[in-house]
């Protein structure tokens, strides 16, 4: 097998890749989010079904991180609620998402602040972005 | 059993109507064409051969060749047959994935992926000769006895042992169909099936 052989397979991957980018998103709806990473500060409110009734709830926590792409992409974030932490995940193109607000932007410098988890009191604060208009 | 021939294209998941979230296998399948109906009468048995993915003239040996001139198709590079199609075929019919209906369930063969020469921890489940105590040493993965010594003094036949993994057709059935996009020769199953990306598979409905 010549380097030609390897071309063509790497042509086909390609190929099946991108329809499959393509098909994913058109399955999923996803919606417009504002703009949030690892370290914000951000209040999630989602739908939750009991038996016939629907109601809005909201959870409010730090991005621990977003994870994925496209249409299968999620984010986790944690809260601490009462001396437990909390963690949830959420589908970004799930149906029961209704609003996500930023409520503080985090100064981190990894795309995963899993450290956060082993962190409690001072040391688990993170420091806010501040952002300047020009 | 009818069916169609595909290639597997990959994993994503979507959204149900109650907001559940599925994983799903997307499958480009078809158009294939039928090559050759086999009957009672000429072959003992009623079967219809189709042909997937059209390949060049070149790249195809001359009995398969002859193969498709009688059928008075181009060359394929893959053909299965299937028992009992619900209507008559004809020679050169082309069958698309609108032989699939949403909501409806059908099993797919695939060939898994090979995993090359395993153990048996890994290739039939054993748990090891484990324990860190009584003088155990260098046997964590290994197979332990494989029978006795003097009485029966051979090994018996179809004893798990290590070997070659993977690479086995797998047929998983009882897929659901959640999408059928005509348009572009896709269906979307729930749920994973056998091999890699752009492998060939069989659906049978």
């Amino acid at each position: 097998m010549h380097s030609h052989f390897w071309g063509i397979v790497y042509h086909q991957e390609r190929l099946t890749m991108d329809l499959l980018k393509t098909i994913s998103n058109e399955l999923v709806d996803l919606k417009e989010w504002p703009e949030f990473g690892a370290g914000d500060t951000i209040t999630v409110y989602y739908t939750i079904k009991e038996g016939e009734k629907e109601r809005t709830q909201f959870f409010q926590g730090t991005v621990l991180q977003r994870r994925g792409s496209g249409a299968t992409e999620t984010f986790t974030i944690r809260k601490v609620s009462g001396g437990v932490g909390v963690e949830r995940i959420f589908p970004l193109g799930s149906p029961f998402l209704n609003k996500i607000e930023v409520n503080k932007k985090g100064k981190v410098r990894r795309a995963r602040i899993f450290y956060l988890r082993d962190r409690t009191g001072k040391s688990a604060r993170i420091k806010e972005k501040m952002t300047f208009k020009k | 059993m009818s069916g169609l021939i595909g290639k597997k294209v990959g994993m994503t998941s979507l959204f149900d109507a109650n907001g559940k979230n599925i994983p799903c296998t997307v499958i480009q399948a078809g158009p294939c064409v039928v090559t050759q109906v086999k009957t009672e009468k000429t072959d003992g048995y009623n079967a219809v051969q189709i042909a997937y993915n059209e390949k060049s003239e070149k790249n195809i040996g001359a009995p398969l060749k002859g193969h498709f001139k009688k059928a008075g198709v181009n060359p394929h590079a893959k053909l299965v047959e299937f028992k009992g199609f619900e209507d008559e075929k004809s020679l050169g019919d082309s069958i698309t994935v609108e032989l699939f209906a949403e909501g409806e369930y059908v099993d797919i063969s695939a060939t898994s992926k090979g995993k090359g020469f395993q153990g048996v921890v890994k290739r039939h489940n054993f748990r090891g000769v484990g324990g860190q105590t009584h003088g155990q040493h260098n046997r964590l993965r290994a197979p332990g006895s494989i029978g006795g010594a003097s009485t029966p003094s051979k090994v018996f036949k179809g004893i798990r042992m290590a070997g070659r993994m993977g690479g086995d057709t797998v047929k998983t059935q009882n897929l659901k169909v959640l999408k059928v996009l005509a348009d572009r020769n896709l269906i979307v199953v729930s749920g994973n099936i056998a091999g890699s990306k752009g492998s060939y598979v069989v659906i049978e409905k």
